[in-house]
């Protein structure tokens, strides 16, 4: 019973802050906001019993958050909030898309002819999960590891201003790179 | 995790209140001792030594005292209540990360996956900074939570690999197990490296000694700038908490807990605790703050890497086994 008021209140919790993720003017707000969220869906799923993905949404969620914050202060216009200013667009459009859509998940809920359960829990989820990952699912989580990372470098050359040659040289000769920040390793 | 409270190992209910005094009490203690060794520092040995040491130990408490009678500071235009929930956030992190940390064998609560819940405490405190430096409208306080951002993907990374490391010689998540998995050998012994790091990355999550440069001097204090009061008390208080619970927290990953002869297993932890405290606190004096732009160098091309090799290590001896 405890179980199902907490589940319920963190739901609610959660569907209430990621709406004030749009009602707030200041963007640092909006984001954390965002977190509280998120938090409340890690909790979710360690009420489910899923301790270790519950912790690691949470752990993710804040990393992730904190470094969003930093991204939408830059780039959105009125950071602070100082001033009023709405993050919704086509509004009737979104409402109607929403609407639909909201409609067609609940008729499949309702309509759908869900199965028994079959089998049981695992008695460690956590390890489950490790050898879900590491076994079977193994080409995926590689594939996956490998599309992460080529978007990683992507990014970094996209963004950077300067490349190998302003810091190595034309020929890529100079022994040093010349960087405007000096220190770190071996300089 | 409420069913994991039950298993053996956990602490009684009244322990739960009694977490955060002895956490408060301990951080008095390590803040106090730094005083004393400032004041060394500054005054050498000579007449009325004695009187300065005494004072310099009860000075972090009479501090605290101070900053609780003054009032609060507000600037214009500030989001306070962003600002304090940042700020409530760090003590409340520390203490909520203290929560697994076992004295003697005997958590608050063992949770199956207690290094993770550590982590994400520790998570929670670094974007709780960033929050308590946006609050007051100011420069140099948002300077100063920018810094703490910066800092943390530094150190964060090889700080996630040096708990993997531990976690993965004993085969389990779970604080207990790898207190146990210590019986015979320290984890220090054959996870140097890890424990290193961890040690660094301790002080870098407190923002604290060498890594303070979040509230650095020339940023007039970074993130504290603008806070006086209660404010201030909780933040820097909150401060010397996190510090107290990864230096403690490092006890069961690689010291053996509460393991060790003759003496009973809570005076084991607190004379490892406070032995890791006390070397932080003697050390910080030997190293100069550091930028995080070059920390964050040295973090990602010898840390990172170096915790691998030490991960593949351990890995391949736990394989073998």
């Amino acid at each position: 019973m405890p179980d199902v008021a907490v589940f319920w209140a963190l739901g609610a919790l959660a569907v209430v802050s990621g709406v004030m993720v749009f009602r707030f003017d200041s963007m640092a707000r909006a984001t954390y906001a965002l977190l509280l969220s998120l938090l409340c869906v890690g909790g979710l799923v360690i009420v489910l019993g899923l301790d270790y993905l519950g912790v690691v949404v949470v752990l993710m969620m804040t990393i992730e958050m904190a470094i969003m914050a930093v991204f939408m202060v830059m780039y959105m216009m009125n950071p602070a909030g100082l001033m009023p200013m709405s993050m919704l667009h086509n509004k009737k459009g979104a409402a109607v898309l929403c609407t639909l859509v909201f409609l067609l998940l609940a008729a499949g809920i309702v309509l759908a002819p869900w199965p028994k359960r079959s089998g049981r829990p695992a008695d460690d989820p956590t390890k489950a999960l490790g050898t879900a990952l590491m076994g079977p699912h193994i080409l995926t989580m590689m594939t996956l590891g490998f599309a992460l990372f080529a978007t990683i470098v992507a990014t970094v050359v996209l963004a950077t201003r300067r490349g190998r040659y302003d810091r190595f040289g034309d020929d890529l000769r100079a022994r040093t790179a010349d960087d405007p920040v000096r220190g770190g390793v071996g300089r | 995790m409420a069913e994991s409270a039950e298993t053996a190992g956990t602490a009684p209910l009244w322990a739960v209140v009694l977490l955060p005094v002895v956490l408060t009490v301990v951080a008095l203690a390590a803040a106090g001792f730094d005083a004393v060794l400032s004041a060394g520092a500054e005054h050498g040995r000579g007449a009325g030594r004695g009187a300065r040491t005494l004072r310099a130990a009860v000075a972090p408490v009479r501090e605290g005292i101070a900053l609780l009678a003054r009032q609060r500071r507000r600037t214009t235009a500030d989001d306070a209540a962003l600002g304090r929930i940042g700020i409530a956030l760090v003590p409340l992190a520390a203490v909520l990360a203290a929560a697994v940390v076992p004295w003697g064998f005997r958590a608050v609560t063992d949770p199956v996956v207690g290094i993770v819940w550590f982590n994400a405490m520790e998570a929670l405190a670094w974007a709780a900074v960033w929050l308590a430096g946006w609050g007051p409208n100011s420069v140099l306080s948002l300077i100063g939570g920018y810094r703490f951002l910066a800092q943390g993907l530094a150190y964060e990374l090889p700080h996630m690999f040096a708990l993997t490391t531990a976690a993965l010689g004993a085969g389990s998540l779970r604080v207990g197990e790898v207190v146990r998995a210590q019986q015979g050998m320290w984890f220090v012994v054959w996870m140097p490296a890890a424990f290193a790091v961890y040690l660094l990355s301790a002080c870098a999550m407190a923002f604290w000694g060498p890594f303070g440069h979040p509230l650095g001097r020339d940023v007039a204090g970074g993130v504290v700038a603008e806070y006086s009061g209660v404010d201030r008390l909780l933040l820097l208080g909150g401060r010397w908490l996190l510090l107290v619970a990864t230096a403690a927290f490092s006890v069961p990953l690689f010291l053996g807990g509460g393991h060790g002869p003759l003496l009973p297993a809570w005076a084991w932890t607190v004379l490892k605790t406070a032995g890791v405290l006390a070397l932080l606190i003697v050390g910080r004096r030997l190293v100069p703050t550091l930028r995080m732009e070059r920390y964050m160098e040295f973090a990602w091309l010898v840390l990172v890497p170096l915790t691998l090799l030490q991960a593949l290590v351990v890995a391949v001896v736990v394989l073998n086994r």
